[in-house]
């Protein structure tokens, strides 16, 4: 067996138990942890399959941006200790049900369907290809979603702004 | 064992996405089911980035998709959190079961 698939089997490994632990523990601050070392796992399988470029995004936005975001979330709105309250059985019992028959049926799809590969010469992921079809305006370029995405932050971030003004004046 | 490849990485993404609908069905906290949607958003994207380098490996535009759905995901990551805090300070709960109205 090479090291490749090793590598390859300890970081699914790695994702599936810890997105498992993040969504079932109680206490929401290992649910943080837990779900910072599945994205981890996450940009591993990008590395392995060699689009570097998403790794490090992912690293930066995830791993540096939402998670940190989401602990700070829970340092303002959480007490110290508490743990969630404990749901009731028969909603948990429910939901793995539903859960399990959707995922069932979708391994089914999955192992009756044959992909078909196309015979094109491979492009390289690199940094330097991924900026020229990113800001490039012909056909097969991407530089209206790119500018359609920056409004969208901005939007975002005047909209978090507001959102976070106007509670000022009536909590004092 | 098998050697991993398309279909190894799509179980992994269904898996993924199956966890997250399930974290998204018993939570009851909105900071808890906010993670589990970042579970969901994350097996679509390992779900664009197998297809991209497995069935055409000739074109980018898996790996665009996935830049944008990482960056439209921690835009409503800030929205949602920004939410969260305000219903915070409103009902000192972020309870799904205790946010009932939109306005107060």
């Amino acid at each position: 067996m090479k090291g490749a698939t090793i590598i390859f089997y300890l970081l699914a490994a790695l994702t599936l138990v810890c997105g498992v632990l993040s969504v079932t523990t109680r206490q929401i601050f290992r649910a943080a942890i837990y779900l910072l070392f599945s994205l981890i796992g996450i940009a591993g399988l990008y590395f392995w399959m060699d689009y570097q470029f998403i790794a490090a995004v992912q690293i930066v936005v995830y791993v540096g941006g939402i998670v940190v975001l989401i602990i700070f979330s829970i340092f303002l709105t959480q007490q110290a200790g508490e743990k969630l309250p404990k749901q009731k059985l028969g909603r948990k019992i429910f939901s793995a049900l539903a859960v399990f028959c959707a995922f069932a049926l979708a391994m089914l799809q999955l192992y009756q369907h044959t992909f078909y590969e196309t015979a094109e010469e491979p492009v390289p992921a690199t940094v330097a290809n991924i900026g020229h079809r990113m800001l490039s305006v012909k056909e097969g370029g991407y530089a209206l979603p790119f500018e359609v995405v920056s409004i969208l932050l901005l939007a975002a971030l005047i909209g978090c702004i507001v959102i976070a003004l106007r509670s000022k004046p009536e909590t004092t | 064992m098998m050697e991993p490849g398309l279909y190894q990485l799509l179980f992994i993404s269904i898996a993924l996405f199956f966890i997250g609908v399930y974290g998204f069905f018993t939570r009851r906290n909105l900071i808890t089911m906010l993670m589990s949607v970042e579970l969901v958003l994350n097996s679509v994207n390992l779900n664009f980035i197998a297809f991209n380098k497995y069935l055409w490996p000739g074109k980018m535009d898996g790996l665009f998709f996935t830049v944008f759905v990482i960056a439209i995901a921690a835009a409503e990551a800030a929205v949602a959190i920004a939410i969260i805090i305000n219903l915070y300070r409103s009902h000192q709960s972020i309870d799904v079961e205790n946010a009932e109205e939109l306005k107060y």
